[in-house]
Order: structure tokens, then sequence, then C-alpha cells
């Protein structure tokens, strides 16, 4: 019975999007908007159907519904937890990792010897397990967000390092013999060519490390953290069997990532108008 | 080639000069405790009142005791000969003298880290086979079906900005007490992690076939499964490889964080019992072994990807 209801809604959902997008308005944005809720919704109700028809026990996967209650009954556990885990954690770290590598970058590309030191050592260490870290980093700053903010810090540093490197030798000889020509210094050859042509670059890296960010302070707080904390929550939460509150708070935590990624487009979007990438 | 060594090599000195500078202050404390205990005169002369000197200020006043920073026992920072020693300790003097090594008993020792990388790796590489296979998979799906696109694609985008890790220990307490354990929860983890890298590169990569070329096929008339094998497929290696680099990296960090809350054995679990009992070096060294793991495994996804190219004749 529950087989046939799932087959049903599944069935209504996705012929609903063929429908949409093989009719003449498939390009249009409500139906880019349209088409992949649906889809969510379809595969919410088929979840919960699911947990309801076959009894499936709340410590194996709860309904979406229950864990809509938790998250709407214990906001405030949530949002103390977003405060220890994003806004003092995650935050502070990503933006001391990313301004120190910025000015790592400039120095680097100053010296050509040090670019051809630093970058491959950059572009590996960038693909290690750097998480691996945060016992050792728990143990130097102690349990409370200033050791997640310095996993944090070790997180983005690299990735962002090396995007702002690449980025800062994105001009062609053309436009720095220009600026030559105008009898321009390092510095204003700097500001007013060099760090604006690397921007899309930049924000490639600060991109890529809003995720590690949130994942650094996340994982760093199962090495050992005060009574809160998003990682705090889950890993406790998860001992306890409360698999509701574990995915509120991973319901919290998608959408802390996705608005803080969709945050640093939009000022992306802002600042590079004038890029190919950007252009309707 | 010179060009290239020369400055790599001086820039990994100096990160290991920075690293001997650097255990002097974060080892100061232990130190003093250590050479007090061994019967040297400290200033101030007990633990307490150390304490509550800052650190520049207590190596000015013991310049002499300092020369065992790099020798201390779970020192704040071990120094790199330290970890050497212990890595060493950990997989080739276990292995090979341990009582308990793969010379004397037949098997791994479960203290070695050839043991935990092993039961690391296993988890890895099959997650990352699942993960990048069911990628792959999804990728031929959504370019050939316009609903999929439209319905999986946003979300495959936006779930790369979530922290995904952090299902981690749900899926692997869920698939416990189910009845499912041992390696496979944790690959299911590195499954996941390898997956959605895997089918964004991979969309781009059967995607990146331009409008002369597909016309061209549709001049001769070629059917969709032939467009698909002998233009989509081959113009989306490239692609494909650095999807895969990326993602057997997020396959071992999946792997090494699903360790963390069932302590079975591998790298994770390895960290995890090193920060509880304070064995710093275990730490490093477990690190450094997971570091070189990923740099194999990496390499020999570059190994494959150079071969590959070559014999498909794309200029690299």
């Amino acid at each position: 019975m529950t087989l046939i209801f799932v087959l049903i809604v599944w069935a209504a959902g996705w012929g609903l999007n063929v429908m949409i997008a093989r009719s003449k308005g498939a390009n249009t944005a409500a139906a880019r908007f349209a088409v992949p809720v649906i889809f969510g919704v379809t595969v919410l109700a088929i979840w919960e159907i699911l947990v309801r028809g076959y009894d499936i026990s709340a410590v194996i996967l709860p309904a979406p519904s229950a864990i809509w209650t938790t998250l709407t009954s214990t906001t405030d556990v949530l949002w103390g937890d977003f405060v220890q885990t994003f806004l003092k954690g995650a935050l502070s770290g990503y933006i001391i990792g990313c301004a120190s590598a910025v000015i790592m970058a400039v120095i680097v590309d100053r010296y050509d010897f040090l670019r051809r030191g630093l970058l491959p050592v950059g572009n590996f260490v960038a693909a290690l397990p750097i998480v691996g870290t945060a016992p050792i980093l728990v143990m130097w700053f102690g349990f409370d967000w200033h050791s997640k903010a310095a996993v944090v810090v070790v997180m983005v540093f690299f990735p962002m390092l090396v995007n702002t490197v690449a980025g800062l030798r994105d001009t062609s000889v053309m436009q720095r013999d220009l600026m030559r020509t105008y009898g321009a210094s390092y510095m204003q050859t700097l500001f007013k060519l060099r760090l604006p042509a690397a921007l899309p670059f930049m924000f490639n890296g600060l991109k890529i490390a809003t995720t590690l960010a949130l994942i650094g302070a996340i994982v760093a707080e199962f090495f050992g953290s005060p009574v809160r904390g998003m990682g705090f929550r889950i890993s406790t939460s998860v001992g306890q069997l409360a698999l509701d509150m574990v995915w509120a708070e991973i319901v919290v935590a998608a959408i802390a990532g996705s608005l803080f990624y969709g945050l640093i487009a939009t000022v992306e979007k802002g600042l590079t108008f004038w890029h190919p990438s950007q252009r309707k | 080639m010179k060009q290239r060594i020369v400055p790599i090599l001086t820039v990994v000195c100096a990160i290991f000069a920075f690293w001997y500078v650097a255990c002097i202050p974060m080892n100061v404390q232990e130190t003093l405790t250590a050479a007090e205990r061994a019967g040297a005169v400290v200033t101030p002369d007990n633990a307490r009142d150390r304490a509550e000197v800052g650190r520049f200020a207590l190596m000015v006043q013991n310049l002499d005791t300092l020369g065992g920073s790099w020798s201390v026992d779970r020192a704040r920072l071990p120094a790199p000969h330290q970890v050497a020693v212990e890595l060493w300790d950990s997989t080739w003097n276990e292995e090979v003298h341990g009582r308990r090594g793969i010379v004397k008993s037949g098997s791994l020792s479960n203290r070695s880290l050839i043991y935990h990388g092993g039961v690391t790796l296993g988890a890895t590489v099959v997650g990352f086979l699942i993960g990048s296979g069911l990628g792959v998979l999804l990728a031929i799906g959504i370019v050939h079906s316009r609903t999929m696109d439209m319905s999986v694609m946003p979300w495959a985008i936006v779930s790369q900005t979530i922290p995904i890790v952090a299902l981690a220990p749900m899926i692997i307490v869920v698939l416990y007490s189910i009845g499912v354990q041992g390696l496979i929860p944790k690959a299911v983890i590195s499954a996941y992690l390898s997956f959605f890298p895997v089918v964004v590169g991979m969309v781009k990569g059967l995607r990146s076939p331009d409008a002369m070329q597909t016309d061209l096929l549709r001049t001769y008339n070629a059917s969709k499964s032939d467009a698909f094998w002998k233009l989509r497929l081959p113009s989306s290696v490239p692609y494909l490889f650095t999807s895969l680099k990326v993602g057997i990296a997020a396959s071992l960090v999946g792997a090494i964080v699903g360790e963390l809350p069932v302590q079975r054995g591998g790298l994770g679990a390895r960290m995890l019992g090193g920060s509880y009992y304070g064995q710093t070096d275990q730490i490093w060294a477990a690190l450094f072994f997971a570091a070189a793991l990923a740099a194999i495994l990496v390499a020999i996804i570059g190994w494959i990807e150079a071969r590959t190219l070559k014999r498909m004749g794309v200029q690299q």
C-alpha cells in the first residue's frame, strides 16, 4: 500500500517536471526555479510516506515533519550553536585566513623565487587532509572557538593563496606595459590593475573557502568543545539517538552554508561585473 | 628542472627551520619541568610559578636549559625528528621487530600505522569507487535528460556548499544500529563526499564539445550513442580526472572523519586516541601518514591521467 502511494507521488512529481521541462517555457526563470523545488518536495514527501508507512523508528530515520518540529521548537539552542560555530569559529577564521592568504600572495608574487618555491608546496598542501590538524590545534588553543578559528585558518589559507597568486599573474604584457608608460609605481599597478584583475580568481578561492570553513569548524568540535556548537550538538545527539536534533543541525548548517556562499557570489557579481563569466 | 627544485627545497627547508625554532617557545613549560626533574636550576623554581610567567620571559631567564626543547616527551609541538622517529617506530620497527608485528605474529600489528593506514585506505578506495561510479552515471543521465538536468543539477551544486561531513557521525551510528559495521559505513561517507565533485566535473566535461563538433556529428547522421562514445566521453576525460583528484582527496577526509565516532582502527581513530592521551607525536605521525597517503592516491590518479591522455593523443 505504502509502495503504491510512493510510486504515485513519484510519478506525479516527476511527470510534472517532465511536462515543465518539455514545455515552451522551460528556459524561463520561473521554470528553472520551480523544477528543482518540485523535485525536492517530491523527495521529502516520499521520505515522509516511507517513514510513516513502514513505521521506521525515529532512531534510524526521523520523518521530515518531526525534524521540522524540532527545528522550530528548539530555535534558541540552535541559535546558540550557530553563534558559537559559525559566527565565532568559522567566520573569524575565514576572515583571518583569507586576509593573510591575500597578503602572503602579494608578497609571494613580488618575489619570483618565492612563487616558484611556495606555489608547488601550497598546491600540495591544499590536497592534504588538513582536518587532521584539528586535534593538535584544539590542544594548543583550548576547547573554545579560538581553536576552531585556527583550524579554519589553516584550511582556507592554501586554496586562497594558490588562487590569488594565479589571479595576480592574470594580466597581459600589454596591460602592464601601458601602466609603465603611465609611469605607475608598483603600488599603483598593484591596486589599479593587478588586484582588480585578480578578483575573479580571488572570488573562486573565497567560494571554495566558505565550504571549507564550515567543515573545519564543525569537525574541529568533534575533537573537543564547550557544551554548545553545531559539531558538539551533532556528536552528543547522535550518542543520545536524538536524530531529529542532528537533522535539525544539518538543516541549519546547510542553510548557513548556502547563504554564506550566496553572499560571496552576490558580492562577486557586484565587483567583477566586467568579467566575461558575469555577462548575460 | 634545477630552476624548480632549488626554490621548492628552500621553502621546505625554511618551513622546517621555522618548525624547529617554534618548538622552543611552544615547549618551554615542559622543557623546564623536565630539566627541573633532572636536577638543573630553573627560575622560577616550581611549575606553578612558571605557569604565571610568559613564554618568552621564561626563555630569557633559562637560556641554558632550552637545549631540551627538541627532546621533550609529550611535547606541545614535537620536533620534526621526533615525528620522524615516531613514524619509523610505528611502521618499520613495529612490524619488523615488534612482538605483534607481521614478522613475528604473521599479521599486521594493531599498533602500527601500516595497519591503521590500511583500514583507512580500504574504506577510502571502496567509497571512492562507489561514489565516482555513481557520479559518472548520474552525470550521463543529467546530460541526456533535460528533466533530470533541471531537477537534480541545482541540488548537486547547492550540496557542494553544505558541510556534508557533519553527517558522518550519524551515518555511522544509524548503519551500526541496523547491523552494518566495519568498512561499509566509512565507505558510504567517502562515497558521499566524492560523489558531488565528480557529478559536477563530469557534467561540465560531457558538455564541453562545442557546437561545431556536435553539428559535425549531426551532419554525419550519428546516433545519440555514437555521439556519446565518440565525442562526449573522450572530450570529458580531462575534466573527469580533475574531479577524480578532488574526489579521492575528499574520500580520504571522509574516511578519516568517519573513524572518529567508532574507535575501531584507522588513522582517524589514531588521531583521536593521540589527542585523548596527549600523545602528540602519535597525532603528528598519523597526520603525516595521512598526508603521504593522500599524496600517493592523487599521484596515482595523476599517473593514470597522464597515461590515458597520452594514449588518446591529447597534448598536455
